[in-house]
């Protein structure tokens, strides 16, 4: 345990939990014991229930989806009897070969880099929380709040391959349909957030004031 | 120690759990916790108002968004007006269905009911008069809501869609575009005037909600 970490944050006086309290996430108010909070309605605790475990359990679901989403197609162009398949990567490459690079750009990294990022973000944390290594919790929080911001932006690619379905059905040339990958690339979007909805931030400076937690 | 503490009269940080005592913040003013930094409080002056007008705004903005010309597509000699009610329902077989119900509800079903609650949470407590029934439910819901309601996204995947087919097809934005656009705009004004904290006290004055 790192003492120095240790000293730091006790000059900063006392948490709800240490005083007995339980804090309600959702409306800020404090209580010394229940379920339900007594304002809000929402479910009181001190810790969310699991969070590891349940964040966990969002992060490998995630990246489980995300193996198909880059297998797999994302979008299925039929063109007088021609048919073109595009996965991710297919699509920033194409967008490369036009010569649109900005573009390019901003899909490669909602679609590629955003999503990995979270997977490894996340499972850092996890890994921090539960082993107590000695990261600056402030460094460890501000992550935490970028991932949590910037996990949606991911969908990006999933709404293109939508308007463009929409878009080319009005037409009659070609025929545009969304491949495996649109939906199973949503999902993974979908399951990341819950994972890091899941974490409590709370766990993170527990961390560095209990030693190793085993939840 | 702990037996002298008065719940009521403080806050805990809701990112670190370090204990605050309560006091409104004042004109302009932040209060951060002094550990993590993590905004507890912001003065908003009428954030009530503020986040009714721009609730209703945003009901009006989605409903508009539905069924205005959202793009119109020339090519191959024709012409064609599409809403997003037409692009919504123009769904096939497949996987089509799926995709279209994501995005339905993250672009109009979330963020609609996200708005409606707010209205409803808020009118009452507009004109001092005690909240409707259910209001800390349905204000609870509006908050859960918030990541899924992603109509900034969707605007950036309009631009990426319209980059990818600006070879094959003349395409142009409607009102409906715009008003989406408006909708992102009234949003980011709504974040900055919006304290739950704040709302959540006024809320809880009444015991009954």
């Amino acid at each position: 345990m790192d003492n120095l970490a240790n000293t730091r944050t006790r000059q900063h006086g006392l948490t709800a939990r240490e005083a007995g309290l339980i804090a309600c996430t959702t409306c800020g108010r404090l209580d010394r014991a229940g379920l339900v909070c007594a304002r809000c309605g929402a479910t009181l605790s001190s810790r969310y229930p699991d969070s590891i475990q349940r964040t966990l359990a969002w992060l490998a679901a995630g990246i489980v989806c995300f193996i198909p989403a880059n297998l797999y197609p994302m979008l299925i162009t039929r063109t007088l009897g021609r048919e073109e398949k595009n996965t991710i990567i297919g699509g920033v490459i194409e967008l490369v070969n036009y010569g649109s690079y900005f573009v390019a750009i901003v899909v490669g990294v909602a679609s590629i880099v955003i999503p990995v990022a979270k997977f490894v973000v996340i499972g850092l944390l996890v890994a921090s929380i539960r082993r107590a290594w000695p990261l600056d919790p402030h460094a460890r929080l501000h992550l935490y709040e970028i991932t949590e911001f910037i996990g949606r932006w991911s969908m990006i690619d999933v709404f293109v391959v939508a308007i463009l379905v929409a878009l080319v059905q009005l037409d009659f040339v070609a025929s545009v349909n969304p491949g495996l990958a649109a939906v199973s690339f949503a999902l993974s979007v979908i399951f990341t957030m819950l994972a890091a909805q899941s974490l409590d931030p709370r766990l993170i400076w527990d961390s560095i004031e209990e030693g190793p937690s085993d939840e | 120690m702990v037996a002298a503490i008065d719940p009521s009269r403080l806050i805990a940080c809701p990112m670190c759990d370090l204990l605050h005592s309560a006091r409104s913040a004042q004109d302009g003013e932040r209060i951060r916790c002094a550990r993590c930094r993590t905004v507890l409080e912001s003065s908003r002056p009428k954030a009530i108002d503020r986040t009714l007008a721009s609730a209703a705004t945003n009901v009006i903005l989605i409903i508009g968004a539905l069924f205005f010309p959202f793009i119109k597509l020339e090519g191959a000699g024709s012409r064609q007006n599409a809403t997003l009610v037409d692009a919504l329902s123009a769904f096939g077989g497949g996987l089509t269905a799926p995709l279209v119900l994501v995005v339905a509800a993250f672009i109009v079903i979330i963020p609609l009911m996200r708005a409606g609650a707010l209205c409803y949470t808020l009118w009452p407590l507009r004109f001092g008069r005690r909240p409707y029934r259910h209001a800390a439910r349905a204000f609870r819901f509006a908050n859960s809501l918030k990541p899924w309601s992603m109509a900034e996204i969707f605007i950036i995947g309009v631009v990426v869609a319209l980059v990818k087919v600006a070879g094959m097809a003349e395409v142009s934005l409607g009102p409906a575009f715009w008003m989406l656009v408006a909708m992102v705009a009234v949003l980011v004004l709504e974040n900055h005037n919006f304290c739950r904290w704040t709302i959540w006290r006024i809320l809880g004055q009444d015991s009954t909600v």
